[in-house]
C-alpha cells in the first residue's frame, strides 16, 4: 500500500491545540519546510515543539512563533531568533533549553521504548536542577526522560513509496531519530520512487517508522551562513 | 599579531596528526585554516559530520551541506554523515581526541562556563556540555581578562556553568594553564608576558611549573 499522500494538509487533520510535535533539522538545514507551513495554515496552538532550533524569524519554524502556535519549546539554542526572545521575555512562550547529545538522546530513547537514561551531561549546571542523579562507578549521571510526540515531522532526501527513506549530507541530522518517536511520522521528501528501487542497504529510516510520505517541489533550503573560498585557479 | 590570532598559533599546536578533533563556534573554529596540510586530522561536526573540509568556492555551496556554526562546508576523503544520535554517542563515548572549544569563564578546579549570562537573552548550550563530559581532552581558548577589565580565570565562576571540573587546558593571550590533581598550574606564558603580569590579572590562585616556558610565536 502507499504511504504516498498528495497533502501534508489531510495528513495534519488529526493535530489539536497542546500537541507534542518534533520537528527535524539543524538551523535551516534538513527542515520540513512543507509540513511547518502546513501546520501555520492549521492554526492550531498551545504546541509543544521539539527541535534542536526554533528557525529565523520568517523562515522554519519561526513561521508558528509568528503565529503564535508554540506554548512550549524544547531545544539546544534558540539564538537566531528575534521574535523568540519577545515572546519569552513576554511570558507567551516557554523555552526547556535541553543539551545538543542529551536532547537526541531523548528522542531517540523515545523512539525505542526507553522511559529514561543517565548521562553525565550536565551535571553540576543549571539543568541539573530538579533532576534524579545517580553514581555509576564513582561518577555522578543526571537522569533524562525520553520525549515522544503526537506527530513527527522530517525531511528526507529520498522515499519509496512504502516510507523507506534515505536522507543527504547534514541535512540528516535529527530527521532520524525524529522519524522514531511520532505517533503518526510524515516524512517530506525530493524524489519519490518505486518500492524496489532503493538498495536496502542504503536506507536510513526504515519503513515501519513512516506513515505518510509527501513528494515537495521547489525547496528553499535557505542557508544561513554562507562562507566560501575563492576559487584558486590553475 | 591580534589577541585572537595568539591564542590560536598556540592553540593549534595542541592538534596533532591522527587526531579526531571538534572545533566549537567561533574562535575554535578558526583554528582549522592552521592545520598543517600534511596531517590527517578529521574535524567533527556535532550536526553529523567527521571529516569537515574547507569552505566551499561559489559553486560547491550546498544547502544540505553545513556545520555545527550553521556555515556552508565541504568533505574531506574520507569523510562520513551521520545522525545526531550517534554524533553524540561518538562524543559521549570518548571517541573524540580532543575538544577546542571557547569560554566566558574558567575557574581554578577547572569548570567551565561559555553559555549563559544571567539577565541576557539565553541562546542555550548547543553541543558544549556534552562535549566537555565526552572528549577524552578539553581545550577552553579564551581572552584572559575581559572588556571590562576583569580576569576571566576565576576562583570560581560567575556565570552559570556549562561543566564541573571538565577543563584540562586553557589557553589564552597571556597564558597556558594545565588542570590536575594538585590544582591549576601555569605551564607558559606568552611572548613578551611576565609571570607578574598573569599575576595581576589572574583571580584565580595558580601554581607555576618548575619548567614554566614562554613559547614563541611562529
Amino acid at each position: 500500500m502507499s504511504k504516498v499522500i498528495e497533502s501534508i494538509d489531510q495528513a495534519i487533520e488529526g493535530l489539536k491545540n497542546g500537541d507534542t510535535i518534533l520537528v527535524g533539522g539543524f538551523g535551516l538545514c534538513g527542515i520540513p519546510e512543507f509540513a511547518i507551513q502546513a501546520i501555520a495554515r492549521r492554526g492550531v496552538t498551545d504546541l509543544t515543539v521539539v527541535s534542536n532550533n526554533c528557525g529565523v524569524d520568517d523562515w522554519g519554524l519561526g513561521l508558528l512563533l509568528q503565529n503564535k502556535q508554540i506554548k512550549r519549546m524544547i531545544a539546544s539554542y534558540v539564538g537566531e531568533n528575534k521574535i523568540f526572545e519577545q515572546q519569552l521575555l513576554n511570558g507567551e512562550l516557554e523555552v526547556e533549553l535541553t543539551p545538543q547529545g542529551t536532547l537526541a538522546e531523548r528522542i531517540r530513547a523515545g523512539g525505542a521504548g526507553i522511559p529514561s537514561f543517565y548521562t553525565a551531561t550536565g551535571v553540576g549546571t543549571p539543568i541539573a536542577e530538579g533532576k534524579e542523579t545517580k553514581v555509576f562507578d564513582g561518577k555522578t549521571y543526571l537522569e533524562e526522560r525520553a520525549i515522544t510526540g503526537e506527530y513527527a515531522l522530517v525531511k528526507a532526501w529520498k522515499a519509496d513509496t512504502l516510507g523507506n527513506l534515505v536522507y543527504r549530507k547534514t541535512a540528516r541530522n535529527f530527521n532520524p531519530i525524529v522519524a522514531t518517536a511520532g505517533k503518526i511520522t510524515i516524512a517530506e521528501v525530493e524524489e519519490i520512487v518505486e518500492v524496489g528501487q532503493l538498495d536496502p542497504d542504503e536506507i536510513h529510516t526504515p519503513a515501519v517508522y513512516v506513515q505518510h510520505v509527501y513528494v515537495g517541489s521547489n525547496y528553499v533550503k535557505r542557508i544561513e551562513r554562507k562562507v566560501t573560498r575563492q576559487e584558486v585557479n590553475g | 599579531m591580534s589577541t585572537r590570532s595568539l591564542i590560536i598559533k598556540r592553540a593549534v599546536k595542541e592538534i596533532q596528526d591522527g587526531m579526531v578533533v571538534n572545533l566549537g563556534i567561533g574562535m575554535p573554529t578558526l583554528l582549522a585554516n592552521e592545520i598543517p596540510s600534511h596531517y590527517q586530522v578529521l574535524l567533527q561536526s556535532e550536526n553529523g559530520l567527521l571529516g569537515i573540509g574547507a569552505y566551499p568556492t561559489e559553486a560547491e555551496v550546498d544547502p544540505d551541506l553545513i556545520n555545527a556554526g550553521k556555515e556552508t562546508v565541504t568533505t574531506v576523503n574520507g569523510a562520513s554523515f551521520f545522525d545526531s544520535a550517534e554524533s553524540f554517542a561518538m562524543i559521549r563515548g570518548g571517541h573524540i581526541d580532543l575538544a577546542i572549544l571557547g569560554g566566558m569563564e574558567v575557574s581554578e578546579t577547572g569548570d567551565l562556563a561559555n553559555w549563559m549570562i544571567p539577565g541576557k537573552m539565553v541562546k542555550g548550550m548547543g553541543g558544549a556540555m556534552d562535549l566537555v563530559h565526552g572528549a577524552k581532552r578539553v581545550i577552553v581558548v579564551m581572552e584572559h581578562v575581559s572588556k571590562k577589565g576583569e580576569s576571566k580565570v576565576k576562583r570560581k565562576c560567575t556565570l552559570p556553568l556549562t561543566g564541573q571540573g571538565v577543563v584540562h587546558r586553557l589557553i589564552t593571550d597571556l597564558a597556558v594553564f594545565d588542570f590536575t590533581e594538585k590544582g591549576m598550574i601555569l605551564i607558559e606564558t606568552a611572548p613578551g608576558i611576565t609571570l607578574e603580569e598573569v599575576r595581576s590579572k589572574t583571580e584565580a590562585n595558580f601554581l607555576v611549573s618548575e619548567n614554566l616556558t614562554t613559547k614563541e610565536g611562529e
